[in-house]
């Protein structure tokens, strides 16, 4: 049996903060992000962008990139929103939702991008 | 012009067992299995089991024309073989909405699974399925949140939650459980469980358990930023007691109780569900004795049945069984009855041992909980046979993990987030899983000895109770 290891998580460390669904999984590359973009378009929910400051991540509502993209089944639409969004707040970390109005929940989640951000 | 009373025994089948019935849309419909007597006819038996849980006593009384019969009583009204068994059979009974209190579930099984059971006109008995009408639907509670509500409550989306049962089950301080609580947390689990056991014994008691598990959850949360929850089992000798427990939890802003439905009791259970709407608590729930009543294939109360019991009293959670783990459990009657837990409209399927169609209305849906001696090589199979919509359980396979809970829980939430990720993708779960987990490994040195510890381990044995087909 391997040695023990201690669990690296820290009150006064920032990595230790997660941030929901896949926040335990290295950062999602391009093609990762375009493939659950995809996921959530074939699932006819609605791709949703939203950011907020690090220090206020554990609220309920971040701030609404625009609105949601009702309807939209073009993935490069998608991920050039998250690129805008992204440029316009540079120290935000950024989510990707998907709507799924008929069970009147988030039907995906995900962080596209973490901001460095020191406690 | 009224009947002339006829003091004596008279055949069951005379006045229940009436095949050209339609059933009305406000019916409680009942299939059971019935094994007869010898020398008992079919027609008799159905008409009996009707009788006996409608209106029906062993003889005539003169009563019986002071009231609208036709109106009140039950009707058999259909009988078809058990495929693969030839003692057994089905008997469809419908039974008229006014015979039973508005939202009483209690009432409900008193009738159709009370005196009946002891009948001796029948070897065995085994309700398989009810449809409860939406007109009695809309009279019941309901889960006290249901699925979304929970959801935004723990803002946790597109993911089946984590949890774990603290162990070994009785015998810890306060203090080292609550240890254990925050090292699950801290790694990544929503949730933590009290065992069903846990409620308040000298070596433990409530009040200091509550307070611990409290502290473990508000320290995790502030070092993860994620919410947490611990169900502090409020299972107690009695409601007053109950109702102590659940108001203490509130007070130190506990978000999740717990309660053990059936050894409580249906009415135990519905009072305590109402107060978790009436505060804003989620409610979880155990299943203890369960197997008792719905295990032999031959006789008592399919799960299914236990399952819409349970939507109907309301309930957050609920264990559903694995199909993959240490307890026994059918995969396709499985998915039957976590459909039946979670959807709005479940369709007819005998592939899944689904007898009625049911309509729950508005009704929520309640969270089904797969727990008991799963690990994280079971992980695609659960992502895919339960979906985001329940709450996997890994007792032993987190607390067991060698370098201990943080890093077992860990392991789970990788490999959990690496399926869901997978399954997104369009990967086949079930197919490529060891893939799946392997390459999740390299990143995740938790994982990968979490592999290595369990990749042995399986639970291969027959279930005792199947679905009825024609070749067992």
């Amino acid at each position: 049996m391997s040695t023990i290891q201690d669990y690296p998580s820290r009150l006064s460390d920032p990595n230790s903060r997660k941030l929901g669904t896949f926040s335990y999984l290295p950062p999602m590359q391009p093609d990762q992000i375009r493939k659950q973009i995809q996921y959530i378009i074939d699932q006819g929910w609605n791709p949703a962008i939203e950011h907020t400051e690090p220090e206020a991540a554990e609220h309920d509502y971040w701030y609404m990139w625009k609105l949601p993209m009702f309807g939209e089944t073009d993935l490069d639409a998608v991920l050039s929103e998250i690129e805008t969004c992204k440029k316009a707040n540079p120290d935000h970390h950024v989510r990707l939702i998907g709507y799924d109005n008929h069970h009147q929940t988030q039907g995906a989640n995900m962080l596209v991008h973490r901001a460095d951000f020191t406690l | 012009m009224g009947k002339k009373y006829e003091a004596g025994v008279k055949e069951y089948r005379d006045t229940y067992w009436d095949p050209d019935y339609t059933p009305r849309d406000s019916d409680i419909l009942a299939c059971f299995k019935v094994v007869a007597q010898a020398g008992v006819s079919r027609e008799e038996a159905a008409a009996a089991v009707c009788a006996e849980s409608s209106t029906a006593t062993w003889t005539t009384v003169w009563t019986d024309l002071l009231t609208d019969l036709d109106y009140y009583k039950g009707r058999a009204y259909a009988i078809e073989d058990v495929p693969g068994d030839d003692e057994a059979f089905y008997a469809f009974i419908a039974y008229p909405l006014g015979l039973f209190e508005e939202g009483s579930v209690v009432n409900v099984f008193t009738s159709l699974v009370g005196n009946v059971f002891g009948f001796k006109a029948v070897r065995f008995l085994r309700l398989e399925d009810v449809r409860f009408p939406l007109a009695f639907v809309t009279t019941c509670d309901g889960p006290p949140h249901g699925i979304q509500v929970e959801r935004d409550k723990l803002d946790k989306y597109g993911r089946p939650m984590l949890g774990c049962t603290i162990k070994p089950k009785l015998g810890l301080s306060a203090k080292n459980y609550g240890r254990a609580v925050y090292e699950c947390l801290r790694g990544g689990l929503d949730f933590t469980k009290d065992d069903e056991n846990v409620n308040s014994q000298p070596f433990m008691r409530w009040r200091d358990r509550f307070e611990f598990c409290q502290e473990a959850i508000n320290k995790a949360e502030m070092e993860t930023g994620e919410r947490k929850g611990h169900y502090l089992n409020v299972t107690a000798p009695n409601m007053e007691e109950m109702y102590k427990r659940a108001e203490f939890a509130k007070e130190i802003g506990s978000r999740i109780i717990m309660n053990d439905f059936l050894t409580t009791g249906f009415t135990a259970h519905a009072s305590l569900s109402r107060w978790c709407r009436d505060n804003g608590m989620l409610l979880h729930v155990h299943r203890a004795m369960h197997a008792v009543i719905d295990r032999n294939p031959k006789h008592g109360i399919h799960f299914r049945v236990l399952t819409k019991a349970l939507r109907l009293l309301g309930g957050d959670h609920l264990h559903s069984g694995t199909v993959v783990g240490k307890l026994e459990g059918d995969r396709q009657a499985t998915l039957g009855w976590i459909d039946i837990m979670r959807d709005r409209y479940i369709k007819e399927d005998r592939s899944r041992g689904i007898f009625f169609d049911q309509d729950w209305g508005h009704m929520p849906g309640v969270m089904p909980v797969a727990s008991g001696g799963i690990h994280v090589w079971h992980m695609p199979a659960l992502v895919s046979i339960f979906g985001d919509n329940s709450v996997l359980q890994f007792g032993g396979g987190t607390i067991g993990h060698p370098w201990g809970n943080a890093a077992g829980a860990c392991a789970n939430r990788v490999a959990l987030e690496a399926c869901v990720q997978a399954r997104n993708e369009g990967v086949e779960l079930e197919k490529e899983g060891k893939k799946i987990l392997t390459q999740a490994a390299e990143h995740s040195p938790e994982l990968k000895v979490a592999m290595e510890t369990w990749k042995e381990i399986k639970f291969e044995f027959d279930t005792v109770d199947k679905l009825d087909v024609a070749h067992k």
